[in-house]
């Protein structure tokens, strides 16, 4: 291949500060096809788009679009010389208080040498070519708030298109549609293939991946670690590539003792925990760490919130310590001892303005308070413990939670909920943002506590997963789709289910 | 985004020395300092500044509009906003005057509705606003008006007093009731014969009680968690809406609670008064950020704010400046103290 790519990238890199992101990244698109990008969180996918439409400018590194250098100053430089981006949040690829047709030639309202004046009529009859022109079938005159989620994407692909791009570039668009909305999107990514626009498709979806994609492309640590465009293209060893390319070598270095469950505590049958979803079941037993795996956007924190009563599952029972477990809110799961590490610990874990001890005691407030006055002294005790427990680094109990380093802000998130007994300690991303050490300290420190309940992580790294569990459990598609002991585990069964081949693969254990 | 994570999490944050800085020490000081220093200007270049009657005025003065910014405190806590805190204290006023001069009840009962008032407008206020959806600032807002406007219509626009004449041409005979009159007019003794009026001691016991109250009850806490995170608050097991209602509560009831001194002092239900409540008490509130460097709502700084406020007004009445440039000091003092508080502490405003 290469002569006929269209857009070529060749030795890329870029450093935010101390950061190395990019380390020289190479990559082609080709007309007519659609490049599949993955990577897990932090690969540097997100940094690439942007040094690709003209967001951040790259340290050094090629950009080549047919035979011109492309180095966009800007997003709008970009989009007038051919490469056009739909970025994962969809509101921001269209104006909600505008119709349709206003959003569709957006960009011709704007720009030198435009009237003062826009004639309605043309604005219609040119959104009108635009949309006969991509089949979009929708009524141009409706409000775009008033839209669902998916025709608000297609309205943003259909805009982006009305440039008539030779590269777009689409991250993430699936992450907020639901299947059938997909597929109507799936048409549309098919009649611009067909247009012969070099589509670089970024997603975690299999379904996504294997409905579209012509090639792969695994980026991993900022470096392309692998490439796949043979047909039939090996899903699992894309998946490989982006996730597992050590783990090999970690298998012999960090294994565990797997344990077993002692006593039931927690079950799950049949649950459904989204519209449309598979029915999962799952049986947790004191003294065992389980994780849960897949990729990013499987329904990991959804079933992990479900759990915690955040969410009510749409079918299904739930049973806690041989009782019937229905938590109606947070307070709930709390009171039956059922604790949620959540994930993104500066959206749903920390209160910045409060200082340590203040957010270890917040769920438990009423434990450290008598006629409704906390206990300070009490509250401070407890921080102290934790403190020494976990080796948070601080000056004392009333720093602010905003002078801690990430690591220790994570470990202060995980300490709240230790200073109580658990019966059930679920973790979603535990080890986000953490760095190697301040893991290795809440990973040891969550096997030491699991005797007396069920402890259930949430990872999408396999590495921590098998660093950490004596049982993986792995998701795809909102349901539970393998699982496995931590003890000598068949890597390719593993990765096959998270690449989603379940409906191939035995299932048993 | 995710990149951004993984690069604040490897750079361990700076951690501050152990001693404040000057710059620490003036965010913590300033404003306090900067309070005693406009009261050693005021009582040497004026004469009785200092006296035991000149402070009991400067807190009587500020007495009302001090309760109703403590009450608009708890919202602040919460992360909202009540603009119906005026509007409640007239509609009360205006609700004490009626009960007693037109329906004839005791004090006891003027009293017990003005509460309710404020409570069931308060409520109203936190359900429009969690369950309706509709931003805290435009609630309050449309309540404003139409308190405004109701506390109009009872008696065709007049104001309430003894003898007044009703839409339908009979005389209001009921009287202010001594007992009610009191509340605005009484003055206890403190080491001076009636020095303090009851006024005053309210607003004393309700910074107490609130302060108290935010500061070290689990309630005010999660009060100020909701306000600071919602969803951590969510997540710890908070009835997140629960107390975002009950901060309008707080805020409505305490409205009333001014109004009711505003009626005790007037003797009158007077249509035209109280314009200033809602800005005097709203400032007070927002000053109160600035004092001790706290950067977020609090009982102490509020009554601080209004202090300051009090202060200031009186001294530069004392030195014979004009009345009508109060607004501009007023308003000057409260956009210098949120510059303080924004610009100076910018890494924790909200």
């Amino acid at each position: 291949m290469g002569d006929d790519a269209v857009f070529r990238i060749a030795g890329l890199t870029k450093a935010f500060g101390p950061n190395a992101v990019l380390r020289g990244v190479a990559l082609d698109l080709c007309a007519g096809e659609v490049t599949v990008l993955m990577g897990a969180n932090g690969a540097g996918k997100s940094t690439l788009v942007k040094i690709m439409s003209g967001v951040h400018r790259a340290d050094r590194g090629a950009m080549m679009l047919g035979d011109k250098p492309f180095s966009p100053a800007s997003p709008a430089e970009a989009m007038r010389a051919g490469v056009v981006t739909v970025h994962q949040n969809i509101n921001d690829g269209v104006v909600g208080a505008l119709d349709v047709a206003s959003n569709l030639v957006l960009d011709r309202l704007n720009g030198a040498g435009r009237g003062l004046f826009f004639n309605p009529r043309r604005v219609r009859r040119e959104a009108r070519e635009v949309a006969d022109r991509m089949g979009l079938g929708i009524d141009l005159g409706a409000e775009v708030t008033n839209l669902p989620l998916a025709d608000r994407q297609m309205v943003a692909i259909a805009r982006a298109m009305a440039h008539e791009p030779q590269v777009m570039i689409l991250d993430e668009p699936t992450s907020s549609l639901s299947s059938n909305e997909a597929e109507r999107l799936f048409a549309l990514i098919d009649r611009l293939r067909a247009r012969g626009v070099a589509i670089l498709y970024i997603s975690h979806r299999m379904s996504d991946i294997r409905r579209l994609a012509d090639r792969i492309v695994s980026l991993r640590d900022g470096a392309i670690a692998g490439k796949f465009e043979d047909k039939p293209l090996d899903y699992e060893g894309a998946v490989n590539a982006m996730l597992g390319q050590n783990l090999a070598q970690n298998l012999g270095r960090h294994s565990i003792d797997a344990r077993d469950a002692a006593e039931p505590v927690f079950s799950a049958s049949d649950i459904r925990i989204a519209p449309g979803a598979r029915p999962l079941s799952l049986a947790l037993g004191a003294g065992e760490v389980v994780a849960v795996t897949g990729l990013v956007g499987v329904g990991k924190t959804r079933l992990a919130e479900t759990l915690f009563g955040i969410h009510r599952p749409v079918a299904g029972t739930m049973t806690l310590d041989g009782r019937s477990y229905a938590p109606r809110n947070a307070a709930d799961a709390i009171g039956r001892g059922v604790f949620l590490v959540a994930k993104d610990r500066a959206s749903t874990g920390i209160v910045p303005e409060f200082n340590i001890y203040e957010n270890m005691s917040l769920p438990f407030l009423p434990r450290f308070s008598r006629l409704g006055v906390a206990s300070r002294r009490v509250e401070r005790q407890t921080a102290r413990d934790q403190i020494g427990d976990l080796k948070i680094v601080c000056r004392s109990e009333r720093d602010d939670l905003a002078t801690l380093s990430g690591g220790n802000q994570q470990k202060v998130t995980v300490a709240r909920w230790l200073t109580q007994p658990s019966r059930l300690l679920i973790l979603d991303e535990p080890f986000q943002g953490v760095d190697i050490a301040a893991r290795h300290d809440i990973a040891a420190k969550l096997r030491e506590g699991a005797g007396g309940r069920a402890t259930l992580l949430f990872l999408t790294e396999l590495d921590e997963a098998l660093e950490t569990a004596d049982r993986i459990l792995v998701m795809s598609e909102n349901t539970v789709v393998g699982e496995h002991r931590n003890a000598d585990v068949d890597m390719d069964r593993l990765l096959a289910d998270v690449a989603g081949r379940h409906h191939e693969t035995a299932r048993s254990v | 985004m995710d990149s951004r994570m993984a690069e604040k999490s490897s750079v361990e944050a700076p951690r501050p020395s152990p001693r404040l800085s000057a710059r620490e020490v003036a965010i913590r000081y300033g404003f306090l300092t900067l309070l005693f220093g406009l009261i050693v200007f005021f009582s040497l270049a004026t004469r009785g500044f200092t006296s035991p009657q000149a402070a009991v005025f400067i807190l009587q003065s500020v007495s009302i509009t001090g309760i109703l910014a403590l009450g608009v405190t708890a919202t602040l806590v919460v992360g909202g906003f009540d603009l119906s805190i005026g509007s409640i204290a007239t509609s009360s006023m205006m609700a004490a005057a009626y009960v007693m001069v037109v329906l004839e009840q005791n004090a006891l009962v003027a009293v017990l509705v003005c509460l309710a008032i404020g409570a069931l407008v308060g409520l109203i206020n936190g359900l429009i606003i969690c369950y309706m959806r509709v931003p805290d600032l435009l609630a309050t807002l449309g309540m404003m008006f139409l308190l405004i406007g109701l506390q109009r219509i009872p008696t065709e626009g007049r104001s309430i007093a003894t003898g007044m004449t009703m839409p339908d041409g009979s005389t209001a005979e009921g009287t202010f009731s001594p007992a009610f009159l009191a509340l605005g007019r009484h003055r206890f003794d403190l080491v001076i014969d009636n020095l303090v009026p009851a006024s005053v001691v309210v607003l004393i016991v309700l910074a107490i009680v609130i302060w108290f109250f935010l500061e070290y009850t689990r309630f005010g806490r999660m009060m100020y968690a909701v306000g600071s995170n919602e969803r951590a608050a969510e997540f710890a097991g908070a009835p997140v809406r629960a107390y975002r209602i009950w901060a309008y509560v707080i805020s409505g009831v305490f409205a009333a609670i001014g109004g009711i001194l505003l009626a005790a002092r007037l003797g009158r239900g007077d249509i035209a008064s109280g314009n200033n409540l809602l800005l005097d008490a709203v400032a007070a509130a927002l000053i109160g950020f600035a004092v001790l460097g706290a950067a977020k709502p609090n009982a102490f700084g509020t009554a601080i704010g209004a202090l300051f406020v009090g202060v200031l007004l009186q001294g530069l009445t004392m030195m014979n400046v004009p009345y009508y440039t109060q607004d501009f000091v007023k308003g000057a003092v409260l956009v210098i103290a949120l510059i303080f508080t924004f610009a100076l502490l910018g890494r924790r405003a909200r």
